[in-house]
Order: structure tokens, then C-alpha cells, then sequence
């Protein structure tokens, strides 16, 4: 176990945050990057495609200053469980961002449930699969 | 155009939360997801900032009458704990915990242009997609859709 405490991870948690309530505030939506994608086909969907386009924007950003390590998985790992991800996120309606940020910040029972529910089918896969390495 | 630039400058700072944390890392993740094993707790941090500046925020939006630049607040409707709730969040956290990618570090990620990343991403969409061609949406999405053969007596399928 490593310990110590992560101020990055606390400070990057606080941008997250910042960020779900930028878009609440301002345009009346959750930030569930799960649903956003999902639901980018719509109608009305110019701000998804926004924020869509401002994730990628980061990544830009950072893939070009070596902030994106490569995945530790193969990828053949890697298609299965985007599968998984897609499909799951889809049916249970939501995903950390929709469900683990939002919804507990809004104290719904509903999103509480999920994410215990991902984080310990995470955690026992993990156990069963094998961690990082 | 003040939605869509609002929502892409708070798709830019998500995103560099999303970098800045350590959920880009799927090292780091699976670390964190590791409880029997190397753990690594400090993406709990991530949830406690993230959860520690929106509920605030969010209770106190209570207060206004309609968000800064639309009509209404869209409040999730769903409250019931049902079973695609707790099925589709099992197989979300089994794909969580096989490759340490999240739906928003999945978007992020495919910039890196890395093969596992842009393979999760696409497989991701897949799969989002299986689902609502499932459940007849992609039909009265826009999609080409021919006569219906939809039995009539049939109920309404649920919004997602």
C-alpha cells in the first residue's frame, strides 16, 4: 500500500468539480461525460459536441507536454472492456463523472448505490485480473 | 454560441482536472482500484475535491430561479434503484477495472493517438451504441428507418 497524501489528486479533483459546476450553472446539465457522449447524436446537442471537443482540448494539451502515459493493458484488454464500459455506463445511466461526482454531490441514493456498485465490481476485477502491472 | 463556448471551456477544465488528478494514468487507477493488493488510495482525493466544490455549489444553485444561460435546471429524473442501474454499473466497473479507463479519461486519452486508448474509445462508442439500437432509440433518433413495425400495443421505451 502507498501512502501519501496527494495534493495533485485533491487539486485535480477540485477542477472536476469546478467544471460540473461551470456547465450546471450555466447551462442547467449534468456533467456525466458517460451520457454527453451517448446522447452527442441528439438534437441540441451543440454544447455535448463542446464539451466533448474541450476533453479532447486537454488532452491535446497534455498528450503534447507527455501528461498521458500509455495504457498498462494490452489492447486487446482494451476493446473488451470499452465494450463493457460503453454498454455499462449506457445501461446503468452514468458513469464516475455522472454518477460519482454529480450525483453524490447532489445527494441522490440512486447515484450513491452505482457508484458503490462500479467501484466494487472495479475492485474485484482488479483482484480477480490483476492490478497495474 | 454562449452555450457552446461555455460548455467548451468547462469541457477544458474537466478535462485538465482529469490530467492534473491522475485519472489519465491508468497505472494510477488500477492502483487505486487494487484494495487486496499495491493499493493506492489518492484518486479518493479526486472524488472528495470533485464532491467538496460541486455539492456546495449545487445546493446553493437551489437559490436561482434558471441557470445562467438556458430556460431550466435538467434534474436527472430517474430515482428509482432499479436493476439496469445495478447491471449496467457492474459491467461498467468490471471494464473500469480492466483497463483503468473511465468514459472521460477515455475521451481525453484518445488525443495521446495510442492504439489501447483509440481501441477503447471506439469499442466504448460500440458499445454505447449496441445498447440504443437495443432499445429501438437510434430509429427515432434520425436514422433511415422504413415502416414500422412497431406493435402498437407495445409501451413507450424509456428515455436514457
Amino acid at each position: 500500500m502507498t501512502m501519501e497524501f496527494d495534493y495533485m489528486a485533491l487539486a485535480g479533483g477540485a477542477m472536476i468539480g469546478a467544471a460540473a459546476l461551470v456547465l450546471w450553472l450555466g447551462l442547467g446539465r449534468i456533467a456525466g461525460v458517460s451520457g454527453i457522449i451517448a446522447n452527442s447524436p441528439r438534437e441540441g446537442s451543440a454544447w455535448r459536441w463542446a464539451f466533448l471537443l474541450g476533453l479532447l482540448g486537454a488532452g491535446v494539451v497534455a498528450s503534447l507536454g507527455g501528461g498521458i502515459p500509455d495504457p498498462t493493458k494490452p489492447t486487446g484488454v482494451m476493446l473488451l472492456a470499452g465494450l463493457l464500459v460503453g454498454i455499462g455506463t449506457v445501461v446503468g445511466n452514468g458513469c464516475t463523472s455522472g454518477h460519482g461526482v454529480c450525483g453524490i454531490g447532489r445527494l441522490s441514493k440512486r447515484s450513491l448505490i452505482a457508484t458503490c456498485v462500479f467501484m466494487a465490481t472495479g475492485g474485484i476485477t482488479v483482484w480477480i485480473w490483476g492490478g497495474a502491472v | 454560441m454562449r452555450s457552446f463556448v461555455f460548455a467548451f471551456l468547462s469541457g477544458i477544465l474537466f478535462g485538465a482536472g482529469l490530467v492534473v488528478s491522475g485519472m489519465t494514468d491508468t497505472s494510477k487507477v488500477l492502483a487505486f482500484l487494487d484494495v487486496t493488493g499495491d493499493f493506492n488510495p489518492a484518486l479518493a482525493l479526486v472524488m472528495v475535491g470533485a464532491i467538496g466544490v460541486f455539492l456546495p455549489g449545487y445546493f446553493l444553485s437551489r437559490r436561482l430561479k434558471k441557470p445562467l444561460l438556458t430556460q431550466e435546471f435538467s434534474h436527472p429524473e430517474k430515482t428509482l434503484v432499479d436493476t439496469p442501474l445495478i447491471l449496467g454499473s457492474s459491467l461498467f466497473g468490471v471494464g473500469w477495472g480492466l483497463s483503468g479507463v473511465c468514459p472521460g479519461p477515455a475521451v481525453v486519452n484518445v488525443a495521446s493517438l495510442n492504439s489501447g486508448f483509440l481501441g477503447f474509445f471506439v469499442a466504448m462508442l460500440a458499445g454505447m451504441a449496441l445498447v440504443a439500437l437495443a432499445r429501438g432509440i437510434s430509429a427515432r433518433g434520425g436514422l433511415p428507418t422504413g415502416p414500422s413495425t412497431r406493435n402498437q400495443h407495445e409501451p413507450a421505451l424509456p428515455e436514457s
